[in-house]
């Protein structure tokens, strides 16, 4: 956002093309050791190309889309009726763009495992039981500096199939829109501390150790709350655009 | 040693997994109650300007199995050429949805209105299309890629004019298989690889 000028101000606007993605800081699409990516990534290089309106326009979602607990896995899915099993955790932190700007108005939306890590999901067959009062989503739109916050409970570690006896690390999902279709991203947040994250197959198909360590989120005492609930801070840089400069200049200049 | 710059990394993408369908279309997995529906159910609602069109297909991986579990959005332009937000744009077209693969059979159906061409910015005009962004559990990365139409006029698209190899277009292009009605498949890998976009 342009911050107020004078008329003889330069100002940037973000109307230029998107920055192009750097491949390098994203996942390997082919990794053998992530056996489903085997078969599902593509083989030929993709077709690089500046982005066009198509790509740098996407949805935007007003807050009458929300509603109270969206954002409170704790209640939402009993309506605030009954809270869900587990140790409680308020996940919090700031999307920006490659500016370092914060995103205002953005939809973060997250899916997780319930405290014993089972998802309630047609196709999670782990015998860790449901919890009658957990369904995994949420969603907020982040405030005017790009900041949102769930509160949640921790989701557990759970057992999958791929090596001969492979776990996730706990993890929230978390989607991203930001203000155009070419900064669609999805990725998942890890606990600082969780030693099964440098066992992961999926963690590790991020070959750039500090890309990784970015999606390990610290705990976070200032924002937590006595008696209440641990936090955990987990900031998000969406793609940003390339700035163009509307030169304001005094007539004659 | 430089100066250092201040700019940052985006953070990395991660595969949706298998359970995509939790977070972001709650009722294909039963989960009722906790939104009053589906977020992009819909890219239109009644009264949408232009032709109504359905385009169903597939995703299928290197092996030929479609998948059941991809789940896909799409964004695009009403039937003017305008994107939702633009001054003038069909207040009935939202322009985004969200699909996906059908749990047994692996087909998925997009029914929106057809898009008109749009203006680029140095000029001229991108042939219609729908702009398609794929996740599944085994993509690290969700996957870009456009539905373009085989009774449109695309000789000038710019995108399309840049594929080298001139078969490998058509993976973009969806087939009429009757009023109204296209078909368009996804193959992620191998023997007519869909053209995948880095834009």
């Amino acid at each position: 956002m342009p911050e107020a000028t004078t008329d003889r101000d330069p100002v940037y606007r973000d109307t230029g093309n998107l920055i192009p993605r750097n491949r390098a800081a994203h996942p390997v699409p082919y990794d053998p050791d992530y056996k489903t990516s085997v078969t599902r990534s593509p083989n030929l290089p993709l077709l690089s190309m500046d982005s066009t309106l198509t790509e740098e326009t996407g949805p935007v979602f007003g807050h009458t889309l929300l509603g109270p607990l969206d954002n409170n896995l704790i209640l939402n899915f009993s309506q605030g009726r009954a809270p869900a099993v587990g140790e409680r955790i308020r996940v919090h932190g700031r999307v920006m763009d490659e500016h370092g700007r914060g995103l205002p108005n953005t939809l973060v939306e997250v899916w997780q495992a319930n405290a014993g890590g089972r998802y309630r999901h047609v196709k999670d067959t782990y015998f860790a039981p449901l919890d009658p009062n957990f369904g995994g989503c949420g969603r907020c739109l982040t405030d005017a500096h790009g900041n949102y916050e769930f509160m949640t409970i921790r989701p557990g570690a759970y057992p999958w199939p791929n090596r001969g006896n492979e776990w996730r690390p706990m993890h929230i999902h978390f989607s991203l829109f930001g203000h155009s279709f070419g900064q669609r991203l999805i990725t998942q947040m890890y606990f600082e501390g969780d030693p099964l994250i440098d066992r992961c197959p999926i963690a590790a198909t991020v070959k750039s150790r500090s890309q990784l360590d970015r999606l390990v989120a610290p705990l976070d005492m200032h924002g937590s709350r006595p008696m209440d609930y641990l936090a955990w801070k987990f900031d998000i840089v969406l793609r940003g655009r390339r700035q163009t400069l509307f030169e304001n200049r005094m007539e004659g200049l | 040693m430089p100066q250092t710059l201040t700019t940052l990394t985006e953070t990395a993408s991660q595969t949706a997994g298998p359970y995509v369908h939790i977070g972001c279309i709650p009722t294909f997995t039963g989960i009722e109650g906790v939104y009053p529906e589906d977020l992009g159910k819909s890219p239109i609602r009644d009264g949408a300007k232009g032709e109504v069109i359905t385009i169903t297909g597939s995703v299928y991986d290197g092996t030929g199995w479609a998948l059941r579990d991809a789940m896909m959005e799409s964004w695009q332009a009403d039937a003017a050429g305008l994107y939702p937000g633009q001054t003038g744009a069909d207040p009935a077209v939202s322009g985004f949805c969200r699909f996906a693969a059908d749990g047994m059979t692996g087909e998925f159906t997009l029914r929106t209105v057809k898009p008109g061409p749009v203006p680029l910015r140095q000029g001229g005009h991108q042939a219609p299309h729908i702009a398609i962004w794929i996740v599944a559990r085994g993509i690290n990365i969700g996957l870009n890629t456009r539905i373009y139409f085989e009774d449109e006029d695309n000789s000038t698209d710019p995108l399309l004019n840049r594929i080298e190899q001139r078969p490998r277009v058509d993976t973009l292009i969806a087939r009429k298989t009757g009023p109204g009605a296209y078909r368009w498949d996804i193959r992620l890998q191998g023997q007519g690889e869909t053209v995948f976009l880095d834009m």
